[in-house]
Formats: structure tokens, sequence, C-alpha cells
């Protein structure tokens, strides 16, 4: 059924969840929060995603409820559209087309047809402008609104930089150092700046803005850390302020409650300050909250707070202060060094997460799955302090065993090699050995023999550093009986090729052969023995990676070299296969399949080459993959096989290849086009599941249960009301938004159709086909209906005709078959 | 500038007493500031805040509360029990009138000004009548538990608030009853019983009563039903004053860790008349307790007991930014506290109850210009003299020659003549004094030594010979033929013995002709308060120091200003030089440079070349640094009038002893402040 769609690169999440400020459904259940180009609804309570809203092609820049209906949310990205959503169904209802970069959102329940955006003002750099757009009510999927009118000139891009006043009486902005205010009614601009360094020699500029939602005052953050509560302020003169402080750097976000009787504050200190009446002897800290404070939201009734974090992260917050629940999206350090690892049990993918952490990032729901503290030991916030690195991370086939390098660059290089067993009980890794110095040098490679088959076999890891040896770890029965366990890693052998670095290390499938490259040598190793079998090389390029072939292509040895030569050799014949010239950069078997990814990167931009090493001639070739250069590419399996059309991308049937820029973007490929991706109605189950048991839903089901269970006893109208409940085509008129739905006139026959009793019971699949295929008809034709009737009316006299039914259409057929199905027992009561 | 070696003496101990009171006059734009040692003194804010007046402090006589009534009288009242009213025309206490009910530790006038109500410590507020001659008991309120702390009016005189221990009283004033009672520390936890003492009150005409207290709060409190309308903590350590504007918009309160904070009254919503009471801005211009607030229409002030007279202009009451809207600090007197024997090289410091007289120290060595030279002989502490009884020093004088030394008191009189043999010293009271009508206020001996000029009250000085080997004998006294009321505070006298110029306290400045005894003519009045005179040893000519930084010759002889004095005003001066913010408390001249005028102020020292051009607008002010870097012929062009030196601050005198020797007397006020008692504790980020 699918049709062969071209390959596209799509981001996988792992975008930011702190894009713009998360917004509370009018409830408090849900969480709206901006990811890339999507928009995430997390329950409160579970903080599971409910739903995912994708249509922007874009960055989204804000998120707004519409004041007019608190169901539904206006979104804004940078490719110029205002979207307005139904967020329960995750549908989309309205796009409006502004046409410029949307930079951020304002939406105000004192203007019903319009929001307010920031958008770049044309012909100027690095010069924005705050206006009004007007949303035309039509009908209409798609519309534009070019109705634009600019309330402000000169305002920072950033949404935190603008605000709206108490019912929309006034906007407030602010720029470096000046705050503008302007009053809608008065049409008045009053403008307040301040001198760039005060007296102490800090920071002045503005960087945040909030404004009071009952009474005329406005707080501003700045880069000092200080807090100014703007009142009088539609005086020029008389205008007064009074200074907070506690903050001692950047203030980053600023929120009034819902009452205004408290302010909450939060910067790069990551505490949550809340301050009461204005005063600056009380407040209220919430300490620890990870990182820095990008953002803060409040829901309507002021019963949570939610913190976006730098790191990725939402902390939804209780309005007494306490933590309730986090949200953790992937966290992009500054810099991955471990490369992208997949876990074979959870299936997550492996990489560094906070610093000397390991996170694992789960790929289907976008969330971290946990976070596994390696380096053990309090990280330091200081500039310029040599922090412990994790480098390298291994997991054994089964994951049971995990490797984990760190290091520390001082005067002397620290190196610390740890492997960790998981743990069933407790469900995690659990330290098992740790080595000092493994190797005198950086270690530059490590992989596990896998041992699918043979678990009994012991697992053995291979370690290649820098000071030109490799290194063979095997576990050790402990003869002490004092130690608490019963194994541990020790050094089996050491292996080395006149003095060369060694640069890869790398197992054949079935492990008896270990690859390791010595800068530009690559050498075979028997497993068993630690024989040097073989050595092959391609001069003058010294090896970058390597990898044997899987499945049937397992004789062969791919090796890429930095002289931008891909070459494969064969195991049997110790001889060069084949060699291409390409650049390659990440070399990435799969591990399901036969295939090979090489990402190469010419001059400008990545190309991806997947190929079987058993031919020469790739299977599929990428180019213009991305801008970016590709650091780390994973295939990851899949858990169930996919469909695909198309013979060029059988490769990712099997499992999936996701990639990381050097801009820390987690991207992968995707066959089904941008339309498929949307909307999958299977979501608004989702939200009906997810719904928490209530009291009242809880009595009701208790007495539809037992009125059911009346019915069997009974034995009356136990089928209708069954059928009643599981009928698609009930659901899908009861949970189809009103707005797509067919005429009334058209559904009547439908719905009266499935509430009647069928002799035989339908498959759901069935009817819901059935249903379908008849409302596309309705729409074609409208008069076929007449006909309907009129061949209803000569069914009695066909009847007697007997053979002649091969003559009709197929539309009569169906209906024929429809009013034998139908159970006419009902009249009999009449 | 030409180079001198300076004497830099930092040995003057002078600890300024703490501001206890503030009482600010609204119709005569002045500020009368009580200290901690007794002393009040009258600040003119129209004369660019110029301290006029000073009475100078009494062991016993403390005060506790100023306040302005019945026009332009000040009342003052202290834990002495007295209300006393003080005569600023002769600066002494004119009248006083016992409370009877122990220590009075506030007092306030209604908003006529004809009636004081005091607090006592026995718990009574007690009424006075503003009769013309002083205070006459009317009648005595309901008495009450607890000293009375403060004291407030409602502005319909019919009501008065007071503040207690734990409590406040509302009362009514015809019929003496207390018509409400609020417990002030109702709110706080019963865990930390401690005293809440109401340290300051405020009634405003809406009914509202604001109250500052020792927990840091400022509480709006509804008189009538007794209930806490508003309530705002403001510092966790006590808020001891505080002060309310005319129009009562705003209110002014300091604490004791040093900090002020103003309240604004602002509309809750754009337009709409419900008002609250918020917490705008925060002031830290303090380092200890700031025990008294006031609040002008344009300004806030505050004194604390660092000894600081803090007075902040609101920038929204300003017309324009610049001088006027620039925050003034006082911490010196604007007086003259060290006089110079300039011959016998020997320095007399006056403090608030003893004279120290030291001699300077000298070296033989020579060096660069900034160079600091060893001392070969360190100064000396040569004399201590204490004086006697409670009164504190009105003035004090070294004669040129260092052999007299002259103090008076409120009520005494004393001379003493010090005898040098050798590197002892001996010092002999005068005993024969004549009898003067003291006290004195000012006193100056002739550049010969022989006589001592004692300003007196009514514009009168008096003329004593000095008579070796220790006597002296009363000459004559000088009196301005107008007559005036007002006593003498500045004195200055010819090199020659021929002339002496006296200025009072109507600003009027009369020149005398010694030789004859005879009044030679008056100076033609200037709108400004004096702050500094002197005839200049070589031309006779007389220079003025105005408080509005004006500056002008005054040719004696000829009874009219010199042609360089009507240049000046002319060309106006710098406007660097009209924006400085103390004035020049002294004049002296170089004797071997006649163009050359010695002035400084409290944060410089300038030597002011009348051959050069005057200074425009344009050019710098402050250009010595720049002109140093300058090559010779550009320098020439560079160079103006003011040659101002910065280097020695804050500066309490200056003078010159000889024709390359200068004695700068400085007092840093890191020295003053490790006097005072270690200020609140409070948490500093990054400490």
């Amino acid at each position: 059924m699918v049709a062969p769609a071209a390959l596209r690169v799509v981001r996988c999440g792992g975008s930011n969840l702190h894009g713009a400020r998360a917004v509370f459904s009018a409830d408090a259940r849900y969480l709206l929060c901006t990811s890339g180009d999507f928009v995430k609804m997390y329950s409160v309570a579970t903080e599971e995603t409910v739903c995912m809203m994708q249509g922007h092609a874009d960055p989204v820049t804000g998120i707004q409820l519409n004041p007019q209906n608190h169901l539904q949310l206006y979104s804004s990205s940078l490719d110029g559209t205002i979207k307005l959503w139904d967020f329960t169904d995750g549908i989309l209802i309205k796009t409006f087309i502004v046409g410029y970069k949307l930079l951020a959102l304002y939406a105000l329940a004192s203007y019903e047809d319009s929001v307010f955006a920031i958008i770049p003002k044309s012909g100027e750099r690095d010069s924005f402008q705050l206006v009004s757009v007007k949303l035309t009510k039509t009908a209409g999927q798609e519309m534009e609104a070019k109705e634009l009118s600019v309330i402000l000139d000169g305002v920072d891009e950033s949404p935190k930089c603008t605000a709206f006043g108490r019912e929309g009486e006034y906007v407030a902005s602010v720029k470096e150092v000046n705050l503008q205010v302007y009053f809608f009614k008065r049409k008045q601009m009053n403008r307040f700046s301040l001198s760039t360094t005060n007296t102490k020699g800090g920071n002045n500029r503005f960087t945040c803005v909030a404004c009071h939602p009952k009474e005329d005052c406005i707080a501003t953050g700045h880069g000092d850390g200080k807090i100014r509560l703007w009142r009088n302020f539609y005086h020029n003169k008389e205008y007064t302020f009074s200074t907070l402080h506690w903050h001692h750097d950047i203030v980053m976000d600023l929120a009034f409650s819902v009452e205004g009787t408290s302010l909450l504050s939060g910067g790069v200190e990551s505490v949550l300050v809340q301050w009461h009446n204005g005063s600056d002897c009380k407040k209220d800290f919430l300490p620890r909250l990870g990182s820095a404070i990008e953002y803060i939201s409040i829901s309507s009734d002021g019963t949570s707070y939610c913190t976006s974090h730098t790191d990725n992260r939402i902390t939804i917050i209780n309005s007494n202060l306490r933590f309730s629940k986090s949200i953790q999206g992937l966290i992009k350090g500054r810099d991955v060094k471990t490369g992208l690892v997949v876990d074979p049990r959870t299936k997550a993918l492996v990489l560094n997460g906070e610093p000397g952490h390991l996170q694992f990032y789960c790929l289907q729901s976008d969330k971290q799955l946990y976070s596994l503290d390696i380096v053990q030991q309090e990280y330091i916030h200081q500039a310029g302090l040599n922090q412990v690195d994790l480098v390298k991370v291994a997991f054994s086939a089964q994951g049971k065993w995990l490797a984990t390098v760190e290091e520390r660059e001082a005067a002397d290089l620290e190196l610390q090699l740890k492997l960790w067993v998981y743990d069933e009980e407790t469900q995690s890794f659990k330290l098992n050995t740790r080595i000092n110095m493994p190797h005198e040098d950086r270690i530059t490679a490590m992989c596990f023999r896998d041992t699918d088959e043979l678990e009994e076999d012991s697992p053995m890891l291979v370690t290649a550093g820098k000071d030109c040896v490799f290194k063979v770890w095997v576990i050790v029965e402990d003869t002490d009986p004092e130690a608490q366990q019963s194994v541990s890693w020790s050094c089996d052998f050491v292996g080395s090729y006149h003095n060369y670095q060694a640069t890869n290390c790398c197992f054949s499938e079935d492990g008896s052969l270990l690859a390791v490259s010595f800068e530009e040598t690559v050498t075979v190793w028997d497993s068993l023995t630690w024989d040097l079998k073989c050595t092959f090389c391609h001069p003058p390029g010294k090896i970058r990676n390597i990898c044997f072939g899987r499945l049937t292509c397992s004789k062969y040895l791919i090796g890429a070299t930095d002289h931008g030569f891909l070459c494969c050799w064969n195991l049997l014949s110790c001889a060069l296969e084949w060699s291409a010239q390409l650049n390659v950069l990440v070399l990435q078997p799969d591990p399901l399949s036969e295939h090979i990814a090489a990402v190469s990167w010419l001059s400008k931009d990545s190309s991806l080459f997947v190929f079987k090493p058993n031919e020469p001639r790739p299977i599929c070739i990428r180019r213009n993959l991305c801008k970016e250069k590709i650091q780390f590419a994973a295939f990851v399996p899949r858990d169930i096989p996919e469909t695909i059309g198309s013979e060029k991308y059988l490769w990712l049937r099997r499992s999936q290849l996701y990639f990381l820029t050097n801009t820390q973007e987690l991207m992968t490929f995707s066959t089904k086009s941008p339309e498929e991706r949307l909307t999958p109605s299977s979501k608004q189950l989702a939200v009906e599941e997810s719904l928490p048991m209530t009291p009242f839903s809880l009595l009701l089901g208790k007495h539809r249960h037992q009125q059911s269970q009346e019915d069997v006893d009974l034995g009356k109208v136990v089928v209708h009301n069954h059928y009643n409940q599981d009928s698609p085509a009930v659901k899908e008129l009861l949970y189809t938004p009103a707005h797509v739905l067919p005429s009334a006139s058209f559904l009547c026959p439908i719905f009266i159709n499935s509430l009647l009793t069928s002799k035989e019971n339908k498959s759901a699949e069935e009817v819901a086909d059935e249903v379908e295929m008849e409302s596309e008809e309705a729409e074609d034709d409208s008069a076929e209906e007449k006909d309907v009737t009129e061949m209803e009316q000569d069914l009695r006299p066909l009847e007697f005709l007997g053979e002649t039914t091969c003559k009709l259409s197929k539309s009569q057929e169906r209906e024929l078959r429809k009013i034998r199905k139908m159970d006419y027992s009902w009249i009999s009561s009449f | 500038m030409g180079e001198f070696e300076v004497h830099r003496v930092r040995f003057f101990s002078y600890v300024p007493a703490g501001v206890r009171c503030l009482a600010y006059h609204r119709r005569a734009d002045r500020l009368a500031l009580a200290r901690t040692d007794g002393a009040v003194e009258v600040y003119n804010f129209a004369a660019n805040y110029f301290q006029e007046k000073a009475i100078p402090g009494h062991e016993a006589r403390s005060v506790e509360a100023l306040c302005w009534a019945a026009g332009d009288r000040l009342f003052g009242a202290g834990l002495g029990g007295h209300v006393s009213e003080y005569d600023l025309e002769r600066l002494r206490v004119k009248r006083s009138a016992d409370g009877f009910g122990g220590p009075i530790w506030s007092m306030a006038a209604n908003a006529g000004g004809t009636q004081l109500a005091i607090g006592c410590e026995d718990g009574s507020v007690k009424l006075f009548r503003v009769v013309p001659d002083g205070v006459q008991f009317e009648r005595s309120l309901e008495r009450q538990q607890g000293r009375i702390l403060c004291l407030s009016w409602h502005p319909s005189e019919t009501h008065i608030a007071a503040g207690s221990l734990d409590l406040l009283h509302v009362f009514d004033v015809s019929s003496g009853r207390t018509v409400q009672r609020i417990m002030v520390n109702y709110h706080v936890q019963k865990l930390k019983k401690r005293e809440c003492v109401v340290w300051s009150i405020g009634f405003l005409s809406s009914g509202t009563v604001v109250s500052s207290d020792s927990f840091g709060r400022v509480q709006f409190w509804d008189w009538e039903r007794g209930t806490l309308l508003e309530s705002h903590t403001v510092s966790n350590s006590a808020v001891l004053s505080l002060a309310v504007s005319e129009k009562e918009d705003s209110i002014v309160v300091g604490t004791s860790a040093g900090a002020t904070y103003q309240f604004q009254l602002l509309p809750v919503k754009m337009g709409s008349q419900d008002k609250h009471w918020v917490r705008t801005k925060p002031f830290q211009h303090h380092t200890h307790d700031v025990r008294a607030v006031a609040h002008s229409p344009t300004a806030l002030i505050s004194g604390g007991l660092d000894a600081q007279l803090v007075i902040r202009p609101l920038m929204e009451k300003m017309q324009k930014k610049g001088y006027e809207a620039a925050l003034r600090k006082f911490t010196f007197p604007h007086r003259r506290l060290v006089s110079c024997a300039r011959k016998a090289r020997l320095l007399l410091f006056q403090f608030s109850q003893h004279l120290e007289l030291w001699r300077l120290g000298s070296t033989n060595e020579t060096g660069k210009d900034g160079e600091v030279l060893p001392v070969c002989r360190v100064p000396e502490h040569l004399v201590q003299l204490k004086s006697k009884g409670p009164e504190h020093i009105y003035c004090s004088c070294v004669s040129p020659c260092g052999s007299w030394i002259a103090y008076s008191t409120a009520s005494r009189f004393h001379l003493y003549r010090v005898q040098y043999e050798g590197d002892s010293i001996s010092i002999k009271k005068v005993t024969n004094v004549p009898k003067l009508l003291l006290p004195a206020y000012q006193l100056q001996c002739s550049a010969d030594s022989s006589s001592l000029f004692v300003a007196s009250d009514r514009g009168s000085v008096h003329m004593l010979q000095l008579l070796e080997p220790g006597g002296c004998k009363h000459l004559h006294t000088l009196r301005p033929p107008s007559g005036t009321l007002e006593a003498v505070y500045l004195l200055a006298s010819s090199a020659d013995g021929n002339w002496l110029a006296a200025a009072s306290g109507d600003w009027e400045i009369h020149i005398y002709n010694l030789k004859r005894f005879k009044h030679h003519c008056t100076v033609p009045t200037y709108s400004c308060a004096v702050t500094a005179l002197a005839i200049h040893p070589v031309t006779n000519n007389l220079v003025i120091a105005y408080s509005d930084q004006q500056l002008f010759e005054f040719g004696i002889p000829e009874k009219q200003y010199t042609a360089w004095s009507r240049t000046v005003q002319n060309c106006g001066l710098h406007k660097a030089w009209l924006e400085r913010d103390s004035p020049i408390t002294h004049i002296a001249f170089n004797p071997k440079k006649p163009s050359h005028i010695l002035l400084h102020d409290v944060y410089m020292f300038c030597v002011l070349d009348k051959s050069l051009p005057l200074p425009d607008d344009s050019a710098s002010l402050m250009n010595q640094s720049t002109l140093k870097q300058l090559p010779e012929t550009a320098r020439k062009r560079q160079l103006h009038a003011f040659k101002i030196c910065k280097k020695f601050q804050p500066l309490l005198f200056a003078d010159l002893l000889d024709e390359n020797c200068l004695v700068m007397v400085e007092r840093p006020l890191m020295d003053i402040k490790t006097q005072l008692p270690p200020p609140i504790q409070q948490k500093k980020f990054g400490t």
C-alpha cells in the first residue's frame, strides 16, 4: 500500500523543550510545550506524552491557549504560520499564513480576533517589531493573515522581553537598558531608560519582563540579578520602582502568580525564588533544580508552576514550592565524546548526559529513561576547571556488561576504566571493577566480544590505546572469599604491533577474530590463541574506521582511511576485494543485516552511502544529507520490521539509522511522506485512556457494569448494548470533531444502521471500512441515494427473478447485502 | 600651581557626634538637626545647604526631639526632662520649662504651631502652649503604662497618636481620653516573645496611623477600628524613624541597618481611586542606625549615628537633572575647628570639651613632586586643655606666635599664656579676663599677636589687648552702626592691624578701622551666607566666599569691589566650581605672591591666581593632571586661574605656614568609622 516515497531526513525528537514558555491547559491537567517543529502535550499527572502536534515546518517559537476557547491552542513558528489546534484531539483546525518569521506569540482575551507576534522588521537586520495579526474568521483550513499593524518598533526578539499588562491595557517591552510601555486606549507611549552600568558596576541591562495581572505593576529582570518593580509608569516623570535583589547573575525569567501576590524568578543559579507582596524580606526558595531556568510558567488556576531548563528538562512544581514532576528530554551537552551507543536491553540511545553521567534516551517517547552516574564525583561549576570526562562507552551483546572510560586532563592524564554489571534486582548497572590507568595513554577504542549464542562463554573486552598496545580483559573468578563479588575483570593479554599506536579495534561477528588497526595497518588476531593472523594496509592513509561484515558478508573486513579511501578486504583470500575513493567520517554496520552505512564529508555537506561488502556498488546514495558535519551514527533495531515498498530502502527495514551532527542535532531517516506522519487517529484514544479515574467515572462505570450484568441475566438486549459500545461507526461519530464530520442527514442512516443488531457479528474493522467507503460514495453523488431507495422498492420482485442478481451494480449489491444483514425482528414487537 | 612642602596632618582625631533628630521647616526651608552630644545645628537649604547656625552641646542636655513652632521658633526636648526654646540669634538656649514627667522621649507640634505635645518616661502625654515668652504647661492627657517614645498629631489637631512598648494609643485632645489602644505585636509568633518597640509614628489626615517598630515593620492602621491595613516588613532590624511628606503621598523610614526606604501611595490601577502604599526606593547611605529622617517636598533627608546628614533629592520632583538633583552628604561642620600659629608652627584642635595643641613635625630633606619626605622630628602633642563644666566649647584660637590660647564656652571665656622653654612647656591661665557678654562666637588674634578679637552677639566685636607677661585688657567694643540682633560668626583682621571685617548671622559684613575704633563701611549685602572671610596682607582687599560658591574681592580703602571681582561677576565662575557641594571654609594668602588666593573646602584645595584668565565652561576646571603632561608652550595656553588639588580629602583645614610650606589637616572617614561602635552584622554576598 505504501507508495515509494523519497527518503527524507527528519529531526527525531531530542529537540529543545525550552524553546518557548510552556503552557498549562485551563484545567492544569496537561502541559503543552514546544519541541522543535512540534508541540507536545504532556499529562501533568503522569509526565507521559499524550499527544504530539506536528505540522510546522520550522521550530515552533510560541504557544498560547486561545483565550476564547480553552481547548484550542495557537502556535507560531519560524515558518511564518500561526496554527490553531484542538489539542485534546491533536487536530490542526486552521493555519494562518503570516508570511514573516514569527519569533514570539501573545494572545489576549481582550482582543478577540487578533493575536500579537514579534516579526523581523523588513529591510533591517536585527531589528524586530511587535505587530498585531488579525485572524479572520472564515471557513477553510488555510488562510492568509496579512492584516498586520505595528504596535512597537525596536523590540527585542526574545519572547521574554515583551509582556502584556492587566486586561491588555498596555504592553511593556524591554531592550538593552530601555523599557517602553504602550497604552492601547490612550495611545500613549512611555519610555524609561537606565544607565548601562550602575554605581557598583552591575549590569543594568534588561533581560525579561512580566506584568502584574491585577495591578499596574511591571517586573523587570536585569543582567546583574536585580528585579525591579515599576509602578506609576503612566507618568513619564513620577514613575517609581523598587528593587528586589537575590540573584547574583542574570535573571532569566519572571512570572507573577495568578492573583499577583507573589512573583517567581529564576536564573542561572537553578533556584526558583518566590517573592511575596513585592517585599525584599519575604521570599521562598526551591533550590537544586539542576540547571539554569530558562522559562517559568504558571497554570491558570495557580496550582502548578513549571520551569524549563537549559538541559532540556521541564520541572513541574506545586504551588507550595514542592518539586512534583520532571520531564527530561535529550540532554545536549557541550561535547558528546562517547558517540551514539545503543543499549541492547532497552534499545535506548546512550550518550553523554549531565557532566559525568550517561543518559539513556528513549527514542520512541523522546524522553530520558534514566541517567547513570559514572564519574560519581560532585560536579563543580567553575570555568577553567579540569573536569573528569566520560569518553568511551561499550555494551556487551546482551547488555549485561557496560564498560566506561573516563579521563581527566591534568598535568598527567588520569584514566579510569569501569566495568558495570546489570543488576536484575535493581534494574540498573552496578559497578563491578574499576581499573586505574588501564593504558599509559588515551584509550582510542573499546569493544566487547559478541557472544550471542554462547552465553556460558565469558565475555571479553578489548581496549586500544595510544600507548601502542591493545589489551584484552576477561572475567576471572575471585578466589578471595571475603570479596563481595564473585567475579571481576583483569587483563588477559597485551598485544602490540611495531610500536604503532592502536587506533581501532573490532571483533568479527562470531567473535573468532579481532581486528586492531595500528595507524596504517590493520592486524587480524585469533581471539583464542592471540596469534597475529594477517595484516592489511592501504598506504599512505592511516586507518580511521574498521568493521567486519555481517551475516553473509562476514568474510569481509571494511576499513576507511583518512586519506579518503574505503577498502574492503577478503579475509579468506587476504586480498583487497575492492576499494573506493571516499572520505568516510563514520562507518556504521547494521547489526541485523549485511548493510553498512558510511557517512562522508565532501567539502560542504555530508553524504550517506549504504552498501553491502560483497558488492562494491552502494545500495543507496544520499547526497546533501545536511550542512553540518556528522559526528556519530547508530543503527537502532526496530521493534517491528517496517514494510518498505521501495527496494532502495530495504536496508531500513529492520533497523533505523540515527545520526548526530556536530550541532548536537539528532536526525534520522523517514520514508513516510510528511502527511502520513501527521495526526494518526490512534492519538485520540490515547487522550481518553490516559485520563485519570474520577469518582464519578468509577461510579458510572460500576453502574454500567451492573447494568450489563443484569442484561446478561435477563438475556435481552445484551447484543445491542455490546454493539453500541464497540461499534467503530459510533465511535467515529462521537469522537470526530464536529467540524470535520459530514452533514447530519448523511450520517443519520449510517448511525441508525449501526444501532441495529446484525445477524452475524462483524469485526470492527469491516464496519469501519464499509462506513468509510460509503461516505466516499455519498460525497461523489448525492443523487444516488434516491436510486437506492428506488431500488429498495425493486427488491421484492428481484427475489422472484432469482438469477438476475448478477446484473446489479456494485452499490446495489452492497445495499442488498446490508439489508440482508439487518435484523427486522424489532418489527415483530409492533 | 607651584610646589609646596606639605604637612599632611592626620592626627586630629575628631569624631563628629551622631545625628539624633531632625526637624524640617517647610516655610523657611531650613532643617534643624540635633546631635547625640546635644548640639543643635540649622541648615539653610536656600543658601546651598549651608550650616547656618550651630549651638554647641551640653553634657546634661541631650536632645531627643526638635520641632519648629509658632513661626520660626525652634523647640527641643530631651532626657533632661525640660522643654527648651533655642535662641537662634544668640545661639543658645533661651528658656526651659520642666515637663514634670521624667525624661522626655518625644515631642510634636500641632499643625498650627500653637501647641506642643511631649511624651514622657512615666507614660504621660503633656500639652504645652507656645506663648511669646516660651512654653506654658496646659494639661496632661490620660496617663499610660510605659514610656511614650513617639508622638504625632492628626493634621486637624483633634487627636494625637502615641507609640509605646507593644502598644499604640490614640488620644482625643479635647477630652484627654484614650480612644484607641492597638497592640502592635499581635502577629508575631509567641516563641520570640520580645518587646515590640514602636520607634516612630505618623498620623495621616485620612485617619491612618503609620507605625515603625523594632521588628522591622512599617504598619498602617485604621485608628478608628483599630485594624491593620497594611504591613510591610522592611528590614530584619528595627525601623527607627519615619517621616511623612506634607502631601501625605510619600513616607521615608530609616532602619538600624543604615538603610532608608521610601514608601509611596500609588494607585493600584491607572485612573482608579484605589491606592495603596508601596515600598519603592531603598537607599543605603549610612553605615549605622538612621535615627532621624525628614521629608522635604523635594528630598528625603536622613541622619544617622555615623554623623552623616544625607539629603537625597527625589528625581521626579526635580525640574531637571543635574546639580539640584545631586545627592549631598555632610559629615563635618561648616566651621573651622583648627587654628594655626604660623610662626610657631603649632596647630590647635578644638574638640567638644577639650583642646589639643600640637607642634608640627619637620624634615630637613627635600624631594621631588609627590615624594613623601622622612620626618626627622615627629609631630608632638604639647598640651591638652580640658574645659571644665558640662558646656561644650564654642570657639577657640591660638595666636600666630603660639603663646596665647583662648577659648569660650556658653558661659565662660578662658585665656591662657603658653611659654616654651626649650622642650618644656608651661601654661598659665590669665586670671583677670574682662567680663564680657558671652558666649563668644569666634576668636581671632591679630597678626602681631597683640590683640584678640572676640565676636559677640548683637553684631558686636570686643577687642582685647594681650599684655605681656600674661594679662589682657578690654580695649574697645566695635558695634555696627545700624544695630542687629544676630551674632557675629566670622572675623578677619588685616596683617597691618588696621582693619577688621566681621560677618554676622544676617549675612552683613561690617568693616572697622582699628586705628580709630570706628566703623569703616559695610560690604554691599549679598543674598547668601558668608562662609569664609580674609583680608589680603598686601593689598588689604577683603576676599569673601559665599555659600553659593561665589567669590568677591572688596577693596577696603576704596570701599568698593575690585576690578577683578567685577570681572569675575561679569564672566561668571566655572560651572564645575559653582556645582561643588561643600562651602569654602578658609581663605589664606601667600604674601610673596600677592595675586594668589588659597581656598579650601572639604574636598579640594585651590590656589586662585588672579593674574591668569578665568576658565570658561568649555575648559576643564580640574586640569592640573593634564597640564603636567603637556609641553611648556601648550601648557601656557591651557593655564587658567583655578589650580585645584584634590589629593587631600576630607580636608578640615589648610593654611600656608610660609611661602612654600603648607599644612593640611585631613580626617579620613575610615578613621571615624573605626571609632564608631560596630554596625549591625549583615550578610554580604560573596563574603
